[in-house]
């Protein structure tokens, strides 16, 4: 597991304690994160990796899963 | 125009016939014409700020989406002469420009929005604080006839033009078809606000006659009808006597008036929405669904992601999440963070866009207080839920019955009559009188009112009880039924014979049992002077 | 499917939707049975042979005044009236026209009350007018001159968006009549047995512009030209009814009206043609002086007659085998219902014979 991940992992554990987060992969369809939550992880993420999400990057395909959010972190990262 | 103006049905009935008659690659334009003249009929100069509205999006998009494409071309012009640092103070540049032209566009037309739905209402409000201060100068008052549906087209053209510019597709390049996208008909009376992603292929692709999806289309119109006439007009009277004689109708009948009221309201907007989405569907536009079984809610924020889903998705997609992450948020929020503490930091984006959100969606509904004031308080109770969601989690691990059927019952019940509170605000439309009419639910104790005839004294009889009754059951057991997918598909897949008696069936009761036109009054008929 | 079965289906849910919208509508529609019988008036007419000499047109002081029985069985007369409730100038018109696609008659009689009313004025009026009316040109013109501001023509073609929410008042007369109503007049006449003598009739109150309206005068000069055109003798008239009041100022704009045009114009509250027809307001009206009953339309009719056949020589028709025939069981009936309401009156104080 890459670093990024496991602390996506962490913040995500932070909001909801009870999810498996390392396999599920339908966090917003199946409504496990609610607009605050997504806020809230955003302004984490921001903080943690120094970067910034902009509004058109908060869309079900980049935050159904803490790979999908890794995977648009590093992507951020790199720009 | 309403849907239930006879003139509204004798049209649509005809674009239906020549829709099919006409050649497939011309539907979409008979769609314009009969939106213009659907709009035109509502007042000609409200075409004008449509116009505007229209051409103002098709350039400004138009104009964004080419520099786009111009920023991409340069980059992969110059992909081995630039370092990455050049790349992205590019990129970053270029997109700059395009957000100078995508404000333009939203200033445009927010600010008409703004001049014609609020000008009134906030030069009223300057004058008061200018009264405050001793003040006599006071500045001029104009008030616009606000263009019907403006707030619903506007806020979908601006949502695709905010698109456009965050590059989720591409500006389109005919004006008529973007004109259709702003003006399709069934949309301007009460929305729903349609993303254009959604609802473009429906609209241009010229749809073929499919028996199965036009006979569910007239059965989902007839239904919104039966909604709209049969149960909201009726209990329209009631409605009307309840909040307009407001000395006599207190305690019970202030209750009362929130279960009439959220009748009313429940059934004239889903209803309206079953129209235009029935609408669609025979004409093989997919509209999206605003409603999701809303009284079925178990807490307010889902309330709000199942009542008029469509603004609420709005509201977030283009400024609840721009506002929470915006670097001013995200610096605030640093902040905090190190000044007050690790948890308040957190929270504080969250809570100061929630707050500012429903300021607007409370203006969205209406240019007055009252409806300020009912948004600020949505949010207060979704703040509320949201600080206590811990506790409840607590809750209903400690307690098995708090997870049966019964108990989501009762949240569903409690979490309705809360709204019902909170729409008292609309209902009164004036925030003092709406807290007084509260209070009376407190020391005015009057139930003998529910039996001793008073009913049958808010301008309906016995007839309108037995219709309002029997229409809430029906509408209980489809929303029951409709759980498991639509109750229309599943019939007619199983029989399309009784598919076609529901039709009927449904037109039989929507003209039999709608409140509408003159009614009947045997009395009017007594022969006395002539 | 394929798509001939699909038009099929179509259009037999369509035919079978209409079918059932149409039966429940005329369940639905008032039958004018029981209460109200005067809103089946307009439609009676087409039930009778349609060969008329005299045509009435105007509201209750024509169908509660003139025994069309009376003029056959002493003058050989066949009449008939239109009329209807707060029958309006433009209604009495198209009912002209309505009737002269059926038949000519020699004389039509007006009565000039309905000069009062410049605009529609009750939408319960109109329908028990216009409603009973067949389709023609006539029908479509007079609902479009008749509406009130809250009516729709769209209600006219189809009654049921008007009567839909009869459905909590069906009665048994709903189903009883509902093929049809059963005869309740006489050649148009209204007939009632009772007697409620005239005491205190009100007078009119000043008004302050007794003017009759453009409207108004308008259809009465159409009124004019189609008699003119079709060879009718038009006769203006002003029933013997006491109330509505009947000012001065107006009966003299129809006195010009008349000299003007060379038309005969008859007030029956005039003293001395009272005198001669010898109405007498304690025995011959049912309602105080409003309308006459049977034996006050009798006088007047007999009067009537006379002046009909000295002036225009009506012929006496009792010869005609055909018509005889027909005015003879109008004349049964009309003698059945006298005994009827007497019996009624005799027994329950009242002429529908409802307990009291």
């Amino acid at each position: 597991m890459s670093e990024t991940l496991s602390t996506i992992i962490e913040i995500l554990q932070d909001l909801h304690e009870d999810v498996d987060f390392e396999s599920e992969d339908k966090l917003i369809d199946k409504k496990i994160l609610d607009s605050f939550d997504i806020v809230t992880l955003i302004s984490e993420l921001s903080n943690e990796f120094d970067i910034t999400i902009p509004a058109d990057k908060i869309i079900p395909d980049n935050f159904n899963s803490a790979q999908a959010l890794a995977k648009m972190v590093e992507e951020l990262e790199d720009e | 125009m309403l849907f239930t103006d006879s003139i509204f049905i004798i049209g649509l009935i005809a674009l239906f016939i020549v829709y099919f008659s006409v050649p497939k690659r011309v539907r979409w334009m008979l769609l314009l014409i009969g939106s213009i003249g659907f709009y035109a009929y509502s007042g000609p100069w409200n075409l004008i700020y449509m116009f505007v509205t229209a051409l103002s999006t098709f350039l400004i998009t138009n104009r964004i989406s080419s520099m786009t494409r111009k920023a991409k071309d340069e980059v992969s012009a110059h992909k081995s002469e630039w370092s990455r640092d050049e790349k992205k103070a590019f990129k970053e540049k270029a997109k700059k420009k395009r957000f100078r032209w995508l404000v333009l566009c939203l200033l445009l037309n927010f600010g008409m929005l703004a001049v014609i739905k609020y000008g009134a209402f906030t030069m009223h409000n300057v004058n008061t604080v200018i009264g405050w201060f001793g003040g006599s100068q006071k500045l001029p008052v104009h008030r616009f006839l606000l263009p019907m549906g403006m707030s619903f087209y506007l806020f979908q053209t601006m949502g695709y033009a905010i698109d456009v510019y965050r590059e989720k597709y591409e500006a389109e390049k005919n004006f008529a078809k973007l004109s259709l996208f702003v003006s399709f008909f069934p949309q301007l009376i009460q929305g729903p606000i349609s993303r254009y992603d959604d609802l473009s292929k429906g609209l241009y692709a010229g749809n073929g006659f499919d028996a199965k999806r036009v006979m569910l289309g007239i059965q989902r119109i007839l239904w919104g009808y039966f909604k709209k006439v049969a149960l909201a007009d009726r209990v329209m009277p009631a409605v009307t006597a309840l909040i307009s004689n407001t000395d006599e109708h207190q305690g019970m009948y202030v209750l009362l008036g929130i279960l009439y009221y959220s009748l009313r309201i429940y059934a004239d907007f889903t209803g309206g929405i079953d129209i235009t989405i029935g609408i669609g569907q025979v004409l093989g536009i997919p509209i999206a669904e605003n409603f999701q079984r809303p009284f079925f809610s178990k807490n307010i924020t889902e309330y709000w992601r199942r009542w008029h889903i469509t603004l609420g998705t709005w509201f977030k997609d283009y400024l609840f999440y721009p506002v929470s992450v915006c670097q001013p948020m995200l610096k605030l929020s640093k902040w905090s963070r190190d000044k007050l503490g690790k948890s308040v930091g957190k929270y504080l984006p969250v809570y100061i866009s929630t707050i500012a959100v429903w300021f607007v969606t409370g203006l969205w509904h209406g240019a007055a207080w009252n409806f300020i004031v009912w948004g600020l308080m949505n949010a207060v109770v979704i703040l509320i839920s949201e600080r206590l969601t811990p506790l409840y989690t607590k809750f209903h691990k400690k307690h098995a019955w708090s997870n049966t059927r019964a108990y989501d019952g009762f949240m569903a019940l409690r979490t309705t009559f809360l709204m019902g509170l909170l729409r008292m605000f609309d209902c009164y439309l004036d925030v003092p009188l709406t807290f007084k009419m509260f209070g009376t639910m407190f020391y005015k104790w009057n139930p003998q009112v529910l039996w001793n005839g008073s009913l049958m004294k808010l301008g309906l009889g016995k007839p309108d009880y037995i219709v309002l009754g029997a229409g809430v059951l029906l509408l209980f057991i489809a929303s029951l039924l409709g759980r498991r997918g639509s109750v229309r598909e599943r019939l007619y897949d199983k029989s399309k014979f009784l598919s076609c008696c529901l039709t009927v069936a449904l037109l039989l009761i929507v003209v039999v049992f709608g409140a509408y036109g003159i009614g009947y009054d045997s009395s009017q008929f007594i022969y006395n002077q002539f | 499917m394929g798509k001939k079965k699909v038009i099929l289906a179509g259009a037999a849910m369509v035919v079978s939707a209409g079918v059932l919208l149409a039966a429940v509508q005329r369940l639905l529609q008032p039958k004018y049975m029981t209460d109200v019988v005067e809103g089946n008036l307009i439609a009676d007419y087409y039930n009778t042979g349609m060969d008329h000499d005299v045509l009435f047109i105007g509201d209750c002081e024509c169908y509660e005044n003139f025994s069309p029985v009376e003029l056959w069985e002493k003058y050989g007369i066949s009449s008939t009236i239109r009329g209807s409730a707060q029958q309006l100038i433009w209604q009495s018109y198209y009912l002209l026209e309505d009737t002269l696609r059926y038949e000519k008659p020699d004389v039509v009689v007006f009565n000039v009350l309905s000069m009062k009313y410049g605009e529609p004025q009750s939408e319960a009026y109109n329908r028990m007018s216009i409603e009973g009316m067949r389709w023609s040109k006539s029908k479509v013109d007079c609902i479009k001159a008749s509406m009130t501001e809250e009516e729709s023509f769209l209600s006219y073609v189809f009654p049921i968006l008007r009567y839909h929410s009869r459905w909590s008042e069906i009665n048994s007369d709903d189903f009883k009549y509902f093929f049809g109503a059963e005869p309740n007049f006489f050649s148009g006449y209204y007939l009632r047995a009772d007697a409620k003598p005239a005491e205190n009739v009100p007078t009119g109150t000043p008004l302050t512009d007794y003017s009759f309206s453009d409207t108004c005068w308008n259809y009465l000069d159409k009124m004019m030209s189609l008699c003119a055109k079709n060879d009718i003798q038009l006769v203006l008239i002003k029933a013997p009814s006491l109330y509505p009041y009947w000012y001065d100022e107006w009966d003299r704009q129809i006195r010009d009206y008349a000299e003007k045009y060379h038309l005969p114009y008859i007030n029956f509250l005039d003293e001395d043609i009272q005198a001669q027809i010898g109405i007498d307001y304690n025995t011959d009206t049912y309602d105080a002086g409003l309308h006459l009953n049977v034996y006050g339309a009798e006088k007047l009719s007999d009067w009537f007659g006379e002046y009909l056949v000295d002036r225009y020589g009506l012929a006496d028709r009792s010869g005609e085998k055909k018509l005889a025939e027909e005015w003879a069981g109008i004349k049964e009936r009309y003698d059945a219902e006298i005994r009827r309401q007497l019996e009624n009156l005799e027994k329950y104080g009242n002429v529908k014979g409802e307990a009291q």
